[in-house]
């Protein structure tokens, strides 16, 4: 199962330096974020801020939560974990920001859809 | 042999069930992540009517996100990014088998860190909110400057109280946890070879971190701090 078990548990040690690195990037990528929030970019605001947010995210997953350095089986488990949340919110959102697209329903009246159904199946 | 086996049956924390403690220790980490990707879809609930609601009223939710102070976010930001560090350097402390001090000294820090971040909270954001009047369910007030978006400005607050209050009570959970993890590493029971707890109880308080990394641009920083609110 483990890719390199054959002798005793030897943790990977992961370097201060490394460490540090991530937590200043961390620190540049706050400033940043908050920095590009005071000028107008439009729209593209909320792009920069979520990918600023998303390079922060990766480095404390892949340096601080050992990631970098875990075995393909962690990686599969938080892929999937992604995966799923990008289906609920893509899917919501497709549902919600295509309502528009539809003319409105007619509220429900069983005298107009019965007959219809009925027609469906028999 | 036997009487140190009656005092210390298992020194190494090594569970018989497994393999070896590479094994173990691959068993553990596994689990937590699997627990935490049931914490994704949690927040991710949250994230996404978020972002619907966001869509469906976005000038509210501007005024509402101008309602916040910057500063106070931004400060604690960098308050959790410092505990990020100081517990990877607890775990890096009894990976590489430093004495039990060192282990408990990055923890005491790291919690130290963790009721600093609350306390911020409370006392400048949160009683500040109820002071001014904009907790919804507790005197919520409409203000005139709002006009027809007062209604979505309240939802945003109640967003804003939802996701950083789900926010905080998983830090009070973690406060907990490193609790014990300073009682268990003051009885020794961290070594080189044995550290599953703190590993995995890091990735729990990274993914803390995680969270609020994202929950500070989408609160705080919504439509620009260029634009003045109310209109």
């Amino acid at each position: 199962m483990s890719g390199h078990g054959e002798h005793e548990h030897t943790p990977h040690v992961v370097p201060i330096s490394t460490y540090v690195g991530v937590f200043v990037a961390l620190l540049v990528g706050t400033a940043l974020t908050t920095a590009v929030a005071y000028v107008d970019l439009g729209r593209w605001n909320t792009v920069v801020a979520l990918v600023i947010a998303v390079t922060k995210m990766l480095l404390v997953i892949l340096f601080f939560m050992h990631v970098k350095y875990n075995p393909g089986l962690t990686r599969i488990v938080i892929v999937g974990a992604f995966f799923w949340l990008g289906i609920m919110i893509c899917f919501s959102m497709a549902d919600e920001l295509t309502r528009g697209w539809e003319y409105t329903p007619l509220p429900w009246n069983p005298g107009l859809i019965l007959p219809y159904v009925s027609h469906l199946l028999f | 042999m036997s009487d140190t086996a009656l005092h210390h049956p298992n020194p190494t924390g090594f569970a018989h069930q497994f393999e070896d403690l590479e094994q173990q220790h691959e068993a553990g980490r596994l689990g937590m992540w699997i627990f935490l990707a049931t914490e994704i879809l949690f927040f991710g609930g949250m994230f996404t009517s978020y972002t619907i609601y966001r869509a469906l009223h976005l000038p509210s939710f501007i005024i509402g996100s101008h309602l916040l102070e910057v500063k106070f976010g931004a400060t604690n930001t960098v308050v959790l990014i410092c505990s990020s560090l100081t517990m990877a350097l607890a775990i890096r402390a009894a990976q590489t088998g430093k004495n039990k001090s060192s282990i408990i000294f990055w923890l005491i820090l790291t919690m130290f860190l963790g009721a600093l971040f609350l306390g911020l909270k409370l006392r400048f954001e949160w009683y500040h909110d109820y002071v001014e009047h904009i907790v919804p369910g507790f005197g919520f007030q409409y203000r005139p400057e709002w006009g027809s978006a007062a209604p979505g400005v309240q939802m945003f607050m109640c967003f804003y109280f939802f996701m950083t209050g789900l926010h905080a009570l998983h830090m009070v959970v973690g406060l907990g946890v490193l609790a014990v993890l300073v009682g268990m590493s003051a009885r020794g029971r961290f070594t080189s070879q044995y550290y599953v707890p703190l590993e995995i109880s890091g990735l729990y308080w990274h993914f803390v971190d995680i969270v609020w990394i994202f929950l500070f641009p989408l609160l705080y920083l919504i439509g620009g701090r260029y634009m003045t609110g109310g209109h």
